[in-house]
């Protein structure tokens, strides 16, 4: 019913206001800011769009349970276009302006260091997403009390590609390799660490030639020809996201993948989706399958995602997906949001997730996960994209990892 | 830097045809973007830091038309003729108002704009990149050219930009309108004076700018990722090119962009790692011997 306001109705209406504003100032007081910051924009977005849907879902499956403590979150999204000063930026904003409690660094490592050093200023509890470089949370100088590591790290997925690559390499014959990854921390240290362990592992592997493309570089035919040039039996690469789509598709007017077998880690579902004649027969780790690990509660979890997102999921978003996990199991053995008291719960904590290996994650002392599914595959240019997958031992990824923090003075 | 390997592939025909090819393909697309921005220049005195989005909307708009007709020369048509149009908006309603301020102003004008339509494709297309896809009639294996790798593709690219090259550099020598932007270059006020109507004819230059840059982004749509921002990086190429070709000069934006382009291209090879730093290494060496770029005038 609609009719002229009167002096008294609306008088009425005021007085109410007045009383309930405490309450309503108050409720949205109370609730819990988290903040996240990631690569929003550019060619590598479609990966911080993927943490940012995962965590939107995580926020909704938290409140609907009650919350943090009894409140309820709410996330603070900002764009750092993945560059270092804006990424430092914008985590102190986020925690002396915007009023964070938490934060949650989706960067990659192309900013999360800039965030890391920022960190020790913060006396708020941070987990890493989507860096991978290994020093982040392997090298004591660097790491920082109260952050943590929540995603695959380059040397795990270093020993692990490196046991697949040199049976493959093995079988096949092939010893001449290339490398063409991308020219920044991640790029270098991991390409690294995969020829250190290859070597180990194969030990008359020899590389013809390296090309060090610019993160975000729209034109890879230089790369591509020097790539011919070389004529390496097989080419390993570390590009991802919108690098790696173009590189195929101006690779397939080369016809490379007939010319030299391609591995690479990076293959996410919407890049197997971008890419419009994915080659058969790349090497390639799983990123994020539904189908690896091959259980119901995967299956499940990804497809959740399908359905609230109309797209597939990525490796970043199950990472921060497990990041959320790991703050709500923390949270609730601490008992506060205190950045020292969450971290010495997130500390050794074991978490049951999908996305275990043996359906568990362990935030290790060191401050980064382990027990994640990791597998290797090839390619088919159809649903479930990678098959033949061989899940890769965790036992030798450690001692692996063991012997190489001895060798960079880490432990 | 790898001299041996340099060495080696000059006298290998196979790498001199695959490098040479990797470079034209770079240089041609490079030309097209430079063009527009040399022939906005050398009329209008403008230095249209804004280029890179005509290139980036270009791309974007026969990336949408692509995937409505699944016709890649609709798909670059619509990109060159949208920006063409948009030239024309652009001119008319900003750049027609900055025309005689300091080159400040002109910059924040186009600065604001690069900014705009990085957002307004963010809204539009998502922050996500975007492939077009390679077009079924060029899904074929690759010409080999005394052992080199000649993409089909990329020969087609490159002979559409060079036929672009000569309409443009016939157009502006053989042509009433050719011969009046040239005269527009030299002496607008006279022009005008004569009776030309020097705001139709300043428009006409902006689609014509516009048009190319778009039609670069469309061409280059079924091998480039599209993404917001991806105009900025062809722009500081293009502006290399235009100051090395010297300003206003479209012969010289064309040599300029096929030198980038094969330094790009051997670079490679010979440089590995330090490509770009050899591209600003010649743009030096070029600028100091002649400061006013290969084909420019007298400063």
């Amino acid at each position: 019913m609609s009719g002229p306001v009167t002096r008294r109705a609306l008088l009425a209406g005021g007085t109410a206001t007045l009383v309930a504003a405490p309450w309503v100032a108050r409720a949205q007081a109370n609730t819990l800011r988290i903040g996240m910051q990631s690569i929003l924009s550019g060619p590598i977005a479609l990966l911080g769009t993927s943490s940012r849907n995962s965590l939107l879902i995580e926020q909704d499956r938290i409140n609907a349970a009650g919350g943090f403590l009894g409140r309820q979150i709410e996330f603070v999204f900002r764009d750092s276009k993945g560059q270092p000063q804006e990424a430092a930026r914008v985590a102190r904003e986020l925690v002396n302006t915007a009023g964070c409690e938490l934060l949650v660094d989706a960067e990659a490592s192309s900013a999360s260091f800039a965030v890391q050093e920022v960190m020790r200023d913060l006396n708020v509890a941070c987990i890493h997403t989507n860096s991978e470089t290994s020093s982040l949370t392997a090298d004591p100088k660097i790491r920082v009390p109260t952050a943590f590591r929540v995603a695959r790290q380059g040397v795990h997925d270093a020993v692990a590609g490196s046991l697949y690559l040199a049976d493959f390499a093995n079988a096949k014959k092939i010893n001449k390799w290339a490398t063409c990854s991308p020219d920044y921390a991640y790029g270098r240290d991991t390409t690294a660490q995969y020829l250190q362990f290859f070597k180990k592992f194969k030990p008359d592997v020899e590389v013809v030639t390296e090309a060090w493309p610019k993160l975000g570089q729209p034109d890879f035919t230089e790369v591509i020809t020097k790539l011919i040039q070389a004529k390496p039996q097989a080419l390993f690469t570390l590009l991802y996201a919108g690098d790696l789509s173009a590189f195929v598709n101006q690779g397939n007017v080369y016809a490379l993948f007939g010319q030299m077998t391609v591995a690479t880690p990076n293959v996410d579902y919407p890049v197997l989706a971008a890419i419009k004649n994915l080659p058969a027969g790349i090497q390639s780790a799983t990123r994020y399958l539904e189908t690896f690990p091959d259980t119901p509660a995967n299956k499940e979890w990804g497809q959740a995602y399908f359905k609230r997102w109309n797209e597939r999921p990525t490796n970043w978003s199950w990472q921060n997906s497990v990041a959320m996990h790991f703050y709500e199991a923390a949270i609730k053995k601490a008992n506060s949001l205190d950045g020292k008291a969450i971290a010495a719960a997130l500390t050794g904590l074991k978490i049951n997730s999908p996305f275990g290996a043996d359906g568990t994650i362990t935030m290790r002392d060191d401050h980064t996960t382990i027990g994640y599914a990791i597998g290797w595959g090839q390619t088919i240019p159809k649903d479930p994209f990678i098959t033949d997958i061989k899940p890769a031992d965790w036992g030798k990824i450690i001692e692996l990892e063991t012997e190489w923090k001895k060798q960079q003075n880490y432990s | 830097m790898d001299f041996n390997a340099l060495g080696a592939c000059f006298t290998t025909p196979a790498c001199v045809v695959t490098q040479a090819t990797s470079g034209l393909i770079v240089g041609m697309l490079l030309f097209l973007v430079a063009a527009g921005l040399t022939l906005i220049f050398g009329v209008l005195k403008i230095v249209n830091f804004a280029h890179g989005t005509f290139y980036m909307l270009g791309g974007y708009v026969a990336y949408s038309a692509y995937a409505e007709t699944d016709s890649y020369a609709l798909a670059v048509l619509a990109g060159a003729v949208a920006m063409a149009l948009f030239g024309v908006l652009f001119e008319r309603v900003l750049m027609s108002r900055v025309y005689g301020s300091n080159v400040l102003m002109q910059l924040l004008v186009c600065y604001a704009v690069v900014l705009i339509f990085d957002d307004i494709v963010k809204i539009v297309w998502g922050p996500e990149f975007r492939a077009m896809g390679m077009p079924a009639a060029f899904q074929v294996p690759p010409l080999f050219i005394a052992g080199g790798v000649v993409p089909p593709f990329y020969a087609v690219l490159i002979g559409i930009a060079a036929l672009i090259a000569i309409v443009l550099s016939l157009g502006l020598s053989r042509t009433r309108l050719g011969k009046t932007v040239r005269a527009a270059a030299v002496n607008p006020q006279m022009v005008s004076a004569l009776g030309v109507n020097t705001t139709v004819l300043f428009a006409i230059v902006f689609a014509i700018g516009g048009g190319l840059a778009g039609l670069a982004g469309a061409l280059a749509g079924p091998v480039r990722s599209l993404s917001p921002g991806m105009g900025f990086s062809i722009l500081i190429e293009g502006f290399i090119v235009t100051v090395i070709g010297g300003m206003g000069s479209i012969a010289g934006a064309m040599v300029a962009a096929l030198v980038i382009g094969l330094v790009r291209g051997f670079g490679t090879i010979g440089f590995p790692g330090f490509t770009d730093g050899l591209i600003y290494i010649v743009m030096i060496g070029i600028l100091v011997l002649r400061p006013q770029g290969l084909f420019g005038r007298p400063l």
